[in-house]
């Protein structure tokens, strides 16, 4: 193809996008909108993957029947919707081995919230409350992005996860509302959870390399600034409600912003997280990497059947 | 006069972007080829659909009705998988 055509093919292809109409696997696609679309897709997956560890660490000393079947619940949840993000991307025509090797030596990221311990109960209803929280205000946006696969997978994820921040909520209310020491492990949380929940959505627009071009793809309506925004002055309010202190002591309400202002965010600590520093990124992919290897006889079993079930087949058709 | 009858093939198309294939329907046709064009010609002739797949109808395998109550019936009393199931106050706004 010529570079003529290849503009021309670009310029379709952006006012496409322009008009709101999908993408899809077949249709041509520059070769950057691939490859941004498998990096986010695939760390988006790997994030629901690893995003289980914390929690599933809890799922069996959840203090009663009622809060273990849901914390259950929602970790199952999380394995779905890793999986449907995994298919989705393997439509952009990386492979499901290739994904989970970036993933398991390092190459890949995922969301660095996960690289947080979970110390008490209370951090189970903090991470449903404020995590969860705050990856609805990114998911939300992206039921409506500019790749097919993509959207469809997150309008089942949202639909799916509507339970996790109530769920997470929950929890917090019976702590608040509990013993003075129940009361005390909730704030601990909160004053834990607050400001990786923060970072979660993203460095500041000033230092978002990707900003610009995932907002001309959809891949982004708001900016990681705006959408932080948002998640302040939506959970100020549940902070209240809980009868909780939100661990900042710049925090105030602007009438002129009819928002909330806040304090500095420690950035040095985001970026040492995401280099791998964090107080658990070892422990994360030694866990998911354990878990990936143990299980490798299990594959290998499954195809051995496979295979011996279908060459019975093949016998007795002879 | 052959014996050999066509196989079948199942139907997915898609409306538009943005939309899964959705299944409208099987025809007959002898590879999978003339499977796409007789689709075309069966399914999509009032503009319905801007991309199509064929399946040959023998690789779904399809769960038996049979079995509807080991499969399905599991998910009905796991209401804790629904937010209605938590009890937030009224108050609680944006959740």
């Amino acid at each position: 193809m010529s570079e003529e055509q290849i503009r021309s093919l670009e310029r379709q292809f952006d006012e496409k996008i322009a008009r709101d109409e999908k993408i899809e696997p077949k249709d041509w696609m520059p070769e950057k909108y691939r490859q941004t679309h498998i990096r986010q897709m695939s760390q988006h997956a790997h994030s629901e993957i690893v995003g289980m560890l914390p929690e599933g660490n809890w799922i069996t000393r959840a203090p009663s029947l009622r809060r273990k079947v849901a914390l259950l619940a929602k970790v199952q949840d999380e394995a779905g919707h890793g999986l449907y993000l995994y298919s989705a991307t393997e439509t952009l025509g990386i492979s499901r081995e290739e994904m989970y090797e970036q993933l398991h030596t390092g190459k890949a990221k995922y969301s660095s919230i996960f690289n947080y311990p979970t110390l008490t109960w209370a951090d189970m209803g903090a991470i449903g409350w404020l995590v969860d929280g705050a990856a609805i205000i990114n998911q939300v946006p992206l039921c409506n992005t500019s790749y097919g696969p993509y959207a469809r997978a997150m309008i089942r994820v949202c639909k799916e996860e509507s339970f996790h921040q109530r769920q997470g909520f929950e929890i917090m209310l019976k702590l608040a509302n509990g013993t003075p020491e129940q009361k005390e492990m909730a704030q601990d949380a909160l004053n834990r959870w607050w400001w990786p929940s923060l970072m979660m959505l993203g460095p500041t627009d000033d230092k978002s390399v990707h900003t610009e071009q995932s907002m001309k793809w959809k891949l982004k309506r708001k900016t990681n600034d705006e959408l932080r925004q948002q998640f302040i002055d939506q959970t100020v309010p549940q902070a209240d409600i809980l009868g909780l202190t939100i661990p900042d002591p710049d925090l105030k309400w602007n009438e002129e912003r009819q928002s909330y202002d806040f304090g500095e965010i420690n950035w040095d600590e985001f970026w040492q997280v995401v280099k791998g520093h964090g107080p658990m990124n070892k422990e994360r992919m030694k866990a998911r990497v354990g878990a990936w290897e143990r299980g490798e006889w299990v594959r290998d079993a499954a195809m051995a059947h496979a295979e011996k079930k279908q060459a019975r087949k093949e016998k007795q058709a002879v | 006069m052959s014996t050999k009858n066509w196989p079948l093939w199942e139907i997915f198309v898609r409306s538009k972007n943005g939309l899964e294939h959705r299944h409208c329907g099987s025809l007959h046709a002898a590879d999978s080829e003339m499977a796409l064009e007789n689709a075309r010609d069966v399914y999509t002739r009032r503009n319905e659909g801007v991309s199509i797949w064929v399946v040959e109808s023998k690789h779904i395998t399809a769960s038996n009705p049979e079995n509807n109550g080991e499969l399905f019936e599991p998910a009905q009393d796991k209401v804790y998988r629904h937010p209605t199931f938590y009890d937030l106050p009224d108050e609680v706004k944006h959740m």
